[in-house]
């Protein structure tokens, strides 16, 4: 049986971590909400560049020039594997489900026979995928001590991949996020950056019509290889953005559930001491009665 | 007189929208004047200045760096990467950009890349197009 003091200093302990871990889920639910907004801010653009990116492939589909960015390398032997993670711990599950996604991914995809490249966004998803891969990462971005993503960051790692892709140094790029599906659920989700994945734009131009229908200015093929690296950074930009808002989530979610626990824990633990304080009163009772007696 | 939706975007929000009477774009070949009704286009900016018009009268003044703009007849969206108010612009800034785009263009310019010079250009003249609208 432990002693009084030993209890004491015990249940303080928890309180400070209970005060600790509460003061964090405040924290993680304020900068939830400034992520889900920034999250939402962003989608207009992304849906508008879809709808004429949508357009403008139609136009050039089945050109033999088409660029590397839309149609890829027209091989699939060598993937890259850009895996968007959180820079920081203490956010649940978080941080290895997304990890572990990419190595049952990698692993996939070497039995398979294809060569794996991966770069990493975020220092943890980095950490877990060094001990095995160490040899695949070829690049790592994160952004410890940044307060908020900007969308520059985004254009720069695009940047870097198709830089790469024209250096020829993959065929197929794949992007495996935290897809932000509620406050409490992140689902660990890949999406094909090249070749780009074309949206189904059926209800696109309603009154377009046809889609050939548009002009253009300068040529097709202009105005798509600016489109492209620009389509690369927002989808990007997405991910990245729908990956903070899901860490703050899971954070949240994390941060409740250690309060809770440190609560029920100083419950058992005070109960304890109440009762080993009383039984140090019995005793000592018994001491001076049976004390008394003797003489 | 009749209107179109005007929308104005960047990747990190949606910056106006509204009904407008004309708009005044920035394209890569010269300015387009768009009205209600015009021919589906996908056009790209260059660095210039949007200029909104309702009810008779320029009410937004915009600056662009670049972007896109897609125009059917009913709407024109224009994805941009900034957008900044003109009266906002000031000419020390434009300046600054400027200067720091040239150094950037002679760095370019020794590389043998065509892509990377390029892209120093285009900066280059968005800056100036800034410093221009900046001025005026």
């Amino acid at each position: 049986m432990p002693s009084l003091k030993t209890l004491r200093t015990r249940i303080n302990s928890v309180k400070s971590t209970r005060k600790i871990t509460q003061a964090m889920k405040m924290v993680a639910a304020s900068k939830l909400k400034r992520a889900q907004s920034q999250a939402e801010a962003a989608r207009p653009y992304a849906e508008r560049m879809e709808r004429m990116l949508g357009a403008l492939a139609t136009a050039v589909a089945g050109s033999p020039e088409a660029p590397k960015l839309l149609v890829g390398t027209g091989r699939q032997d060598v993937h890259l594997l850009v895996v968007v993670s959180a820079d920081r711990g203490l956010c649940g599950g978080f941080n290895s489900t997304i990890s572990r996604f990419a190595r049952n991914r990698i692993r996939a995809l070497e039995e398979q026979g294809k060569t794996v490249k991966i770069l990493t966004v975020g220092r943890k998803s980095r950490d877990y995928l060094r001990r095995e891969f160490a040899r695949q990462i070829v690049g790592e971005v994160n952004f410890v001590g940044k307060k908020r993503i900007d969308f520059t960051d985004a254009a720069e790692i695009a940047q870097r991949i198709t830089a790469m892709l024209n250096a020829g140094e993959f065929d197929v790029c794949t992007l495996l996020y935290n897809r932000f599906k509620s406050v409490i659920s992140q689902v660990p989700s890949e999406q094909p950056l090249i070749p780009a994945s074309i949206p189904e734009t059926g209800e696109v131009a309603a009154d377009v019509g046809p889609k050939a229908l548009y002009e253009f200015e300068p040529a097709e093929e202009e105005i798509l290889a600016n489109l492209l690296p620009q389509n690369l950074a927002i989808q990007i930009y997405r991910a990245m953005l729908e990956s903070a808002a899901g860490e703050q989530g899971a954070r949240m979610t994390a941060m409740d559930n250690a309060t809770r626990n440190a609560g029920d824990m100083i419950a058992r633990l005070t109960l304890n001491y109440n009762r080993q304080r009383q039984a140090n009163i019995t005793k000592e009772l018994i001491e001076i009665i049976s004390g008394a007696e003797a003489v | 007189m009749a209107t179109f939706t005007l929308e104005l975007v960047s990747p990190e929000q949606l910056l106006f929208s509204d009904e407008v009477e004309m708009a005044e774009i920035p394209a890569a070949e010269g300015y387009i004047g768009v009205l209600p009704g015009h021919a589906p286009m996908i056009v790209a900016l260059k660095g210039g200045v949007i200029r909104i018009h309702k009810g008779g009268a320029i009410t937004h003044r915009l600056f662009v760096a670049g972007g896109f703009a897609e125009i059917t007849a009913e709407r024109c969206t224009v994805l941009a990467e900034e957008a900044v108010p003109v009266a906002d612009l000031s000419r020390d800034s434009a300046a600054t950009r400027i200067a720091e785009a040239e150094a950037a263009y002679a760095e370019a310019a020794k590389g043998e890349s065509v892509e990377a010079r390029e892209a120093a250009m285009a900066r280059l003249l968005a800056a100036r197009a800034r410093l221009e609208a900046a001025s005026a």
